[in-house]
């Protein structure tokens, strides 16, 4: 078995600004990797690095292709990356509004990724956008609604349909679950935890929640001033932290 | 005011002080390379410097300039305005080319040379002598779903069309079919998603494997893009909701002619209206040859 993405020493700068400084990891099939860090640490750069939607200063991005083999994303021709984006790939943005179509009925935001590769079949892409939304818990009875009539955690619930209904291999997310309150949260995590799981996917993600690391990875990076400053299983760092940053990191969190 | 644009005669000579329709050389050969352009690659929106023309936008500047760089002295020209050709927009742009260019005028599809229309192809087949020139107000079919103009070239540039079956999907499962009527997105060539102007659906099929030239000019927006003869123009669909054209139960009730587009004309306050051929020549030249419709049979009209 091989990684299906590797990253090596990826580094990128705004001007004088670092982003992130020679980042490298690997990220195995069926893994759940967590970058934690706080503001302005570089974890959002990185991710959009490794999903192609920024183009790094140095160092490469590997992903595993299905028939191809290991290639860099950032020297693909920008319709292989495209189309690698919208059926390997996933990218749930921590904004629904920036994921979703907000002028279109739910049921069309979770057939557009269909329609993009060319499904042609009204019949099928609703039976998709269907089962999705109810895997979701999304009311199947609102498939004909707007987006801006549902909820914050619903929004988010059909940006995750949106993506996942093309059976990508790798998700990409940014704070899933940022700006939800802890209910709607609890029930987005185990949603989520169960998807990745019965899935098999390998995810990335993003977050400053360390509660949220917990639950979802299984293994976290902490990122300080752009460089990863820790790396282990989850909860041996969390548990038991090295780094000064991540210890101060961890015995930060308030407990109610 | 002395009528100068009956249809059907030579114009006298055209007013001095313009150059040949109205535009001067240097912007006509420019118009011209992006025709070119536009005729190389079918379907591609080809950027060109749109002048201002001295009627306001929405009259069909575009189609006009376009009309003005391909025209000839010897040409005759025919201009529809939703089908009919003495409707306001029709007069003022036939009056517009007699008066600067001479040329002269007819109201009869097959003795045109050039045919410059809003929304409308006429019912009579178009052959390969003949140009067809449809006046654009909108020429960005993905403007619907994404208003970046960056965005929407790149997609043009990857056929990146799924966005656009979004649209028809929309359609489906709000009204349980494909409502859009006009500016029905048509896949040009199998490469370019195209907006076919406003034109109703019902004009779509026509435009496939034309043996006319179709040019398509957007004023306002600065764009020009054409269909070549004989050329693969395909409205896009779902296996399940196949594309179809609009239908009428009734004949044109002035000439009876079916299967054509209709208009409905209404006739009075209490709910009476009738169905007539939109396009004023063909009605007229079946009428002509004793075809009736059921209002004419009557005595109404």
């Amino acid at each position: 078995m091989s990684a299906l993405l590797r990253v090596e020493d990826l580094t990128k700068s705004y001007g004088r600004q670092r982003g992130c400084t020679d980042v490298s990891f690997e990220l195995w099939p069926g893994e759940v990797l967590a970058i934690v860090g706080e503001s302005g640490s570089g974890k959002t750069t990185l991710l959009n690095c490794c999903a192609g939607r920024l183009e790094p200063t140095g160092g490469k991005v590997l992903y595993e292709t299905r028939h191809k083999g290991l290639i860099d994303i950032h020297d693909m021709s920008e319709p292989e990356r495209r189309f690698l984006m919208r059926t390997d790939w996933a990218f749930v943005h921590q904004n629904p509004r920036d994921g979703l179509r907000m002028n279109v009925s739910a049921g069309a935001n979770v057939g557009e990724r269909l329609m993009a590769v060319g499904a042609r079949n009204y019949g099928n892409i609703r039976e998709a956008a269907l089962d999705w939304l109810s895997r979701t818990e999304v009311d199947p009875d609102r498939i004909d609604d707007l987006p801006t009539t549902f909820s914050g955690g619903m929004q988010q619930r059909l940006q995750i349909a949106r993506n996942l209904v093309s059976g990508p291999r790798l998700v990409f997310m940014d704070e899933p679950t940022g700006g939800l309150d802890v209910s709607v949260q609890a029930r987005l995590l185990d949603m989520l935890r169960d998807l990745v799981d019965r899935l098999g996917l390998s995810a990335v993600v993003v977050t400053h929640d360390l509660a949220v690391a917990r639950m979802l990875s299984t293994r976290l990076m902490v990122m300080q001033q752009g460089r990863v400053v820790e790396t282990g299983l989850t909860d041996r760092v969390l548990d038991d932290p090295q780094h000064a940053y991540t210890q101060l990191l961890v015995s930060s969190v308030l407990q109610p | 005011m002395r009528d100068d644009t009956i249809p059907g005669e030579a114009a006298p000579a055209p007013e001095s002080g313009y150059n040949f329709a109205y535009l001067d050389e240097g912007a006509k050969r420019m118009i011209r390379r992006a025709i070119l352009k536009a005729v190389a690659v079918p379907g591609y929106q080809v950027p060109f410097a749109s002048r201002e023309m001295p009627m306001p936008y929405g009259w069909g500047t575009g189609g006009i300039q376009v009309t003005a760089s391909i025209l000839k002295p010897e040409d005759t020209l025919k201009v529809i305005d939703q089908g009919s050709d003495d409707t306001t927009n029709a007069v003022s742009i036939r009056r517009f080319f007699a008066k600067t260019a001479g040329v002269a005028t007819t109201e009869k599809t097959e003795e045109a040379d050039i045919i410059q229309t809003r929304h409308r192809i006429p019912e009579k087949p178009l052959s390969e002598d003949q140009i067809i020139v449809l006046q654009v107000p909108i020429p960005e079919p993905l403007r619907w779903l994404e208003p970046r103009e960056v965005e929407t070239r790149r997609m043009h540039a990857l056929s990146d069309y799924g966005v656009m079956h979004v649209k028809l999907y929309e359609d489906i499962s709000r009204h349980g079919r494909i409502t859009t009527s006009y500016d029905y997105p048509v896949m040009v060539n199998g490469r370019h998603i195209m907006a076919p102007s406003p034109t109703p659906k019902f004009d779509n099929p026509k435009m496939g494997d034309m043996p006319a030239l179709q040019l398509f000019g957007a004023g306002r927006e600065k764009r020009i893009y054409a269909i070549p003869p004989h050329t693969e123009v395909k409205s896009l669909d779902f296996e399940d909701h196949p594309f179809s054209i609009q239908t009428w139960e009734e004949p044109c009730a002035l000439c009876g002619a079916e299967g054509v587009f209709m208009d409905e004309v209404i006739l009075d306050d209490e709910g009476d209206s009738m169905f007539v051929c939109s396009d004023s020549d063909f009605c007229q030249r079946r009428r002509d040859a004793g075809h009736t419709g059921p209002a004419a049979e009557g005595g109404e009209i």
